[in-house]
């Protein structure tokens, strides 16, 4: 105890200041961590997600890579089992879940719920950035456009006018039955629903980088890079975006949870992720046929998890 | 006067400039009125001195500004600068352009890029401009950032970590990094507070006399441009009042706005008298300017001419003095 004492600087608990008044230097991220550490429902939002993170990847690995939970396997002999049940006796050795437990149970082809939770929450997850990070793009790309070259004229209208109507007119349609169509137009995969899904929610990233280009168009640090004759491309990119990405990315946290619930929505009416693929979305789907016969728990985990990850 | 071959031609010369802003309304958003923000207005700066902008808030001194640097895109008029007509370049002469005409800012909390550390906001240009690269680039900003009084150990920092007259001095390095001939000075100390000033100003003037900069600096407060300008240009409401050199200016105002000007800056001796010309009125909108001489309605010398004739330009005493006054008062 007495030998680490030295280490420590007498003042470690007042704010150093050097000769000129300023603070230690700090980039903007250890500036972020220092308030970040004092915030505990910040601190506990990030745990759940580093877990739900976690979960993904482990499930990616688990049941694919190194299957010790194999969502897969049908074993007729235990279907409907609650959960925190053993595989009955006359079961095939070789099939039984890992420490011989079904966590949450099996489904109606005696499938391991907990081992497809697993699997879903992965493909869950990855639906629901890869939604996101498009409709970021096309967000940013099209926001941007409108804000920063607004006011050109194309033949009889601005760039901004026409833009932003071309926006307003995406959010007129009622997203769920336009991605439900253009789902049931197209061949199902993963891919698709992730594409369809991103092409379909960039409306309110648009409207809000244009917003900030607006106001962000008219500051001095603009001016100055205009001024100095830095390239168009340049001022935007490296001026204008990082300051406008604020409060993009709180709706775009917002949106992973959205695209995640459309996913489900589109499983569980049937035009989601196509089996064998198990989402949170299709074991929900699956479960409800069997709601009277089976009451209660193969929908109640999945259904639990959303409710989780869309907080 | 002496290097006739030279200096005879001004650095800058800006001849009829205008920038009229529209004002739209109505349904199909058609231009119903034009603020005119700056109207006719001829000016030179020669090499190395120091022209002063001064007039009320909202006289369009800021748009003269920013429409010589083509900031904003002038309505008419022509802008020689270094013999070359600025309002004529594509947008690729115009960077070139760029490099010798420089802006330092009002604001320095707006004119900084929050986001980016002050040592990269002042490479960037070297940068981009393909000037210098590597070592040379990171010497050439030590260099930048010790010119100007800040320490080049500071530069991973973000602006927020300092002071509005440490901001001021980043914004001037980024200014003088292209090492321009010309540097617009649009406000550059009004933000600061008074003993912050006086050392941006002396920096300024320093800068000056090192690398032979020409300013043309805009303010409102008289006191700045005594103390740096060498002459000094009175706008009113879009138009030039006066033109003189500082220190006839200031023992010698012609025009009845400019006297008015004076008269209303405090003098730091309190046994002065004070003749404090009050204008009537407010000054009017550039939107609808007054006929004739645009001060009319306000000018304690009005007289019928001024009402409907707009006043032209006459010289006080001998041309090459340059003492230029535009009103009825001196026919």
């Amino acid at each position: 105890m007495d030998q680490a004492k030295p280490n420590v600087p007498r003042n470690a608990g007042a704010v150093n200041l050097d000769a000129e008044g300023l603070a230690p230097p700090e980039t903007p991220w250890e500036e972020f961590l220092r308030i970040f550490k004092k915030d505990y429902q910040a601190l506990l939002g990030f745990l759940v997600l580093v877990l739900l993170l976690i979960t993904a990847l482990a499930g990616k690995a688990l049941t694919e890579w190194w299957v010790v939970f194999d969502p897969q396997v049908v074993r007729l002999t235990d279907k409907f089992l609650p959960p925190l049940s053993v595989p009955s006796p006359d079961s095939i050795p070789a099939d039984r879940p890992f420490a011989g437990v079904y966590l949450m149970g099996t489904d109606e082809l005696g499938r391991d719920v907990f081992a497809r939770m697993f699997q879903g929450s992965f493909v869950s997850l990855s639906i629901g950035f890869v939604a996101v990070g498009i409709s970021l793009g096309i967000g940013i790309l099209l926001g941007g456009l409108s804000g920063f070259y607004g006011h050109v004229k194309l033949w009889f209208i601005t760039v901004d006018t026409l833009i932003m109507r071309f926006t307003d007119a995406m959010m007129c349609f009622p997203t769920f039955f336009l991605i439900l169509t253009a789902v049931a137009l197209l061949p199902p995969s993963i891919y698709t629903i992730m594409i369809i899904i991103g092409l379909f929610s960039w409306m309110g990233t648009a409207r809000f980088v244009r917003a900030e280009f607006l106001s962000i168009r008219e500051q001095d640090y603009v001016t100055a890079a205009k001024a100095l004759g830095i390239p168009e491309g340049r001022i935007i990119f490296r001026h204008m975006v990082p300051n406008a990405l604020a409060p993009v990315f709180v709706s775009a946290t917002i949106g992973v949870a959205t695209a995640i619930l459309t996913e489900s929505g589109l499983s569980f009416l049937g035009f989601g992720v196509p089996p064998p693929y198990a989402t949170w979305g299709n074991i929900l789907s699956d479960g409800k046929g069997f709601v009277f016969d089976a009451p209660g728990y193969f929908h109640s985990s999945p259904g639990d998890f959303y409710r989780r990850s869309g907080l | 006067m002496v290097h006739m071959t030279e200096s005879t031609q001004p650095l800058l010369q800006v001849t009829g400039l205008k920038k009229y802003f529209p004002v739209r309304s109505g349904l199909f958003s058609r231009v119903s009125a034009w603020v005119k923000a700056v109207d006719d207005i001829t000016l030179h700066v020669n090499r190395g001195e120091t022209l002063g902008l001064v007039g009320e808030s909202g006289c369009g001194k800021t748009t003269v500004g920013r429409a010589i640097l083509r900031l904003v895109e002038p309505t008419a008029g022509e802008v020689i600068f270094e013999g070359k007509d600025v309002l004529a370049l594509r947008s690729k002469e115009l960077r070139q352009m760029r490099r010798r005409m420089q802006l330092i800012f009002q604001d320095p909390y707006s004119s900084l890029n929050p986001r980016m550390t002050i040592g990269s906001i002042v490479s960037e240009p070297l940068k981009i401009h393909h000037i210098a690269q590597g070592k040379a680039l990171q010497d050439q900003v030590d260099q930048l950032f010790m010119r100007v009084g800040l320490r080049p150990e500071h530069q991973s920092r973000y602006p927020h970590e300092f002071s509005g007259g440490q901001r001021q001095r980043v914004g001037i390095a980024r200014a003088l990094a292209l090492n321009p001939k010309f540097i617009v000075c649009d406000e550059a100390v009004s933000a600061l507070d008074v003993s912050i000033q006086a050392q941006i100003l002396n920096l300024l003037r320093d800068l000056q006399q090192e690398f032979h900069l020409s300013y043309l600096f805009i303010t409102h407060d008289l006191n700045v441009v005594q103390y740096l300008a060498d002459r000094i240009a009175v706008m009113y409401l879009g138009q030039l009042a006066e033109v003189a050199p500082a220190k006839d200016l200031f023992t010698d105002p012609k025009h009845p706005y400019t006297q008015a000007l004076l008269s209303a800056n405090p003098v730091p001796d309190p046994t002065a008298a004070s003749q404090r010309i009050i204008l009537p009125g407010d000054v009017p909108s550039p939107l609808n300017p007054p006929k004739g001489c645009r001060f009319h309605p306000r000018c304690p010398h009005v007289m019928d001419v001024c009402k409907t004739v707009e006043p032209h330009l006459t010289q006080i005493g001998p041309p090459e003095k340059g003492h230029q006054v535009w009103c009825h008062l001196y026919p």
